[in-house]
């Protein structure tokens, strides 16, 4: 079963001539990913990688029955890509995509509240259902098929995890990458709901960091709803207050998204936090 | 990016929101000369991008161009949490008959913008949230309609301001919000509005920050950034298109990816105790090139502070052999004796660790797992490796 992707799913991608998105294409194809199409505005009649390059969303989707998108454009045109997924109705669209405005992002995520679209990002490193497809960057060989579903703010610190679980002997689900931005498509509630739904996932793994409330409120959803074993990692302890660490979302303001805040409430709803995301296998144990 | 006071101002004048005809000097001679043309009672405020200037004595009242210019004297090239004063902005002094708080926001929760006023003008609203939340009122605003006329009388009525004074605050609070949209803003902030004796609504002070995703949109906000309150590795560090913050330990970081960054980071302050701990927070970002990762092991690498260097980099985006090939180029520029731990994983990693190895540098060492990583670098950090 797993979650969102898998091998059902009809992927196509947008910015798939430029150089990351021809890059992960391959990468995608190579671990056994189902894209079915590529769009780039003005190649339209191309072929890449064996695959048709379309103009248009729309033209694409009515060509292939894509069921799925991947974004890979420039930030400053992200938006629109955006925009035009959502209104060829792609049940799911991932944004891989850093450094849109937010202003931006504030008018897709209004956008997409009334719209039969789910989104994933943006800057994030989308998802990997193992053995089944690879949407987005993720290196595909450090997973194995499991039940251990891992959501994650973060792209390289999700492949730490996954890789320890992976030389640990514990395969996955599905991994997440929910993404750092302040405003994102789908939050860790949206997928813990998932994971908690889905009969292949026995374990889950929440890796988040410092900025905003989205932890404080799946500490919430998990001790009112979640029945399976969540184990978790906060990062951003040593970080000094004020300053923003990278992700766009990820500074703590006026004393709020702390570290030490989140990492309480998630053990209070009993979830096990490691101090070093190397346990997290032992955690699961 | 912060603005400064007057720039704020500046940028709420451009879209009719009423401020004071103030102007910024230099020197004390320019603060007298301006005092002079305003005339009258005059403020003198400190233009430094940090809360707390009226608590650290940086804004006072001036009676006469001369006190302005003794005052300017004064606050010009003081030192307010770590950073010089170089600019005072010299404001007419107000009547004030009331203060108000009003300021436009991102809601990451909501996702969208929400507009606050609060009857407690004068004080942070993160305080008058903790302390007296029932005196902030918010309004949600849909970015397709904007700030409705409906909102801003919802707001006016709900911290009980005056109806006599409905309609100019209707207007300021439209002017608000259509500054914050079209400069890109995530925070568009007076505090206070002020209320005169004359029965005026005026921005006594204001604060904007501008996305830094949007500049590239923005030129004209980008070029108000005050590159002489950073640091000289911050700016070189944004040239190159890297994530730094200087911090105040031992062991440089470079990192691919924030979240593993801050891990990094972490990592080093959990295995070095109370006395070795992070340097920077440093993220060398997707698809990093050679000459990027050479100018960030030059950038950590100035910081005195540096007594070992630990790079941890797990490929997804970024392919390791570029960044083995990154740091060996960076090391035959910048020659160095400071110990440094290597972790290299994922994309390529195998390729990037042969790379390495066949450099044969005798400072440089490996490591598999970032606790080895981590621990390697702590006591390279005290000299014990």
């Amino acid at each position: 079963m797993a979650i969102l992707v898998d091998k059902n799913t009809r992927l196509l991608v947008q910015g798939i001539t430029g150089r990351e998105g021809s890059f992960h294409s391959e990468q995608m194809i190579a671990y056994g990913t189902n894209i079915v199409g590529g769009v780039t505005p003005g190649k339209g009649g191309e072929w890449i990688l064996g695959k048709p390059v379309f103009d248009t969303v729309k033209s694409a989707v009515e060509a292939t029955e894509a069921n799925a998108t991947i974004i890979y454009v420039n930030a400053a045109f992200a938006a629109d890509a955006l925009f035009e997924a959502i209104d060829a109705e792609i049940p799911l669209i991932v944004c891989i995509t850093e450094g849109i405005p937010v202003q931006d992002m504030m008018k897709v995520y209004a956008y997409l509240q009334h719209s039969k679209s789910r989104l994933i990002g943006p800057n994030c490193p989308g998802l990997l259902t193992p053995n089944q497809a690879k949407v987005g960057i993720m290196p595909g060989y450090i997973a194995k098929p499991g039940n251990v579903g891992v959501v994650s703010k973060s792209g390289t610190l999700t492949y730490e995890v996954v890789y320890a679980l992976t030389q640990a002997g514990l395969g996955q689900s599905t991994c997440i990458g929910i993404g750092g931005d302040p405003i994102i498509g789908t939050s860790f509630v949206d997928v813990l709901q998932m994971f908690e739904e889905d009969p292949e996932t026995e374990k889950v793994v929440l890796i988040g960091e410092i900025g905003g409330r989205a932890e404080i409120e799946a500490a919430e959803y998990i001790r009112k709803h979640m029945t399976k074993p969540v184990a978790g990692f906060i990062a951003g302890r040593s970080a000094p207050e004020g300053t923003r660490m990278g992700h766009a979302g990820a500074i703590v303001e006026g004393g709020e998204g702390t570290a030490a805040e989140k990492i309480e409430a998630l053990r209070a709803a009993g979830v096990r936090i490691a101090d070093n995301p190397e346990q997290i296998p032992d955690l699961l144990r | 990016m912060n603005l400064h006071e007057y720039q704020s101002k500046m940028r709420f004048a451009k879209f009719g929101i009423p401020v004071p005809m103030g102007r910024v000097a230099t020197t004390p001679q320019e603060a007298y000369e301006i005092a002079r043309e305003l005339g009258g009672t005059v403020v003198v405020k400190a233009q430094v991008l940090v809360g707390g200037r009226g608590k650290a004595g940086g804004v006072k009242l001036a009676h006469s161009p001369e006190e302005a210019e003794q005052i300017a004297n004064q606050i010009l090239g003081m030192e307010i949490k770590g950073l010089i004063v170089r600019r005072v902005l010299i404001d007419p002094a107000a009547n004030i008959a009331g203060e108000i708080y009003l300021g436009v926001t991102n809601d990451r929760a909501a996702g969208k913008p929400v507009i606050m006023a609060s009857s407690e003008g004068g004080v942070e609203i993160e305080q008058v949230a903790r302390e007296k939340p029932e005196a902030i009122v918010r309004e949600h605003i849909d970015p397709f309609l904007g700030l409705r006329d409906y909102q801003a009388r919802n707001l006016a009525s709900g911290i009980n301001l005056p109806r006599e004074h409905w309609k100019a605050f209707s207007r300021i609070a439209t002017a608000l919000y259509n500054c914050y949209t079209a400069s890109d803003a995530t925070l568009a902030e007076i505090n206070p509005l002020v209320i005169t004796a004359e029965g005026q609504l005026i921005a006594l002070d204001g604060k904007m920050v501008i996305d830094d995703n949007a500049l590239f949109r923005q030129p004209e906000l980008a070029e108000m950034r005050d590159v002489e309150a950073e640091a000289k590795e911050t700016i070189q560090a944004r040239a190159a298109g890297l994530s730094y913050v200087k911090l105040d330990g031992q062991i440089g970081c470079m990192v691919n990816g924030a979240g593993l960054a801050m891990t990094t980071m972490d990592m080093t302050k959990l295995y070095g105790g109370d006395d070795v701990g992070p340097a920077n927070f440093l993220d060398i970002g997707g698809g990093a090139q050679a000459d990027k990762v050479a100018t960030a092991l030059r950038i950590i690498l100035s910081d005195p502070n540096v007594k070992s260097v630990l790079f941890n980099i797990f490929g997804g985006i970024t392919r390791c052999d570029e960044v083995a090939r990154g740091i060996l180029q960076a090391l035959s520029e910048v020659p160095t004796t400071v110990p440094m731990v290597i972790r290299l994983n994922g994309t390529n990693a195998k390729e990037g660790r042969e790379i390495i190895e066949n450099a044969r540098i005798p400072n440089l060492h490996s490591a598999e797992t970032l606790t080895e990583a981590a621990q390697k670098a702590v006591a390279a950090a005290k000299g014990a490796l």
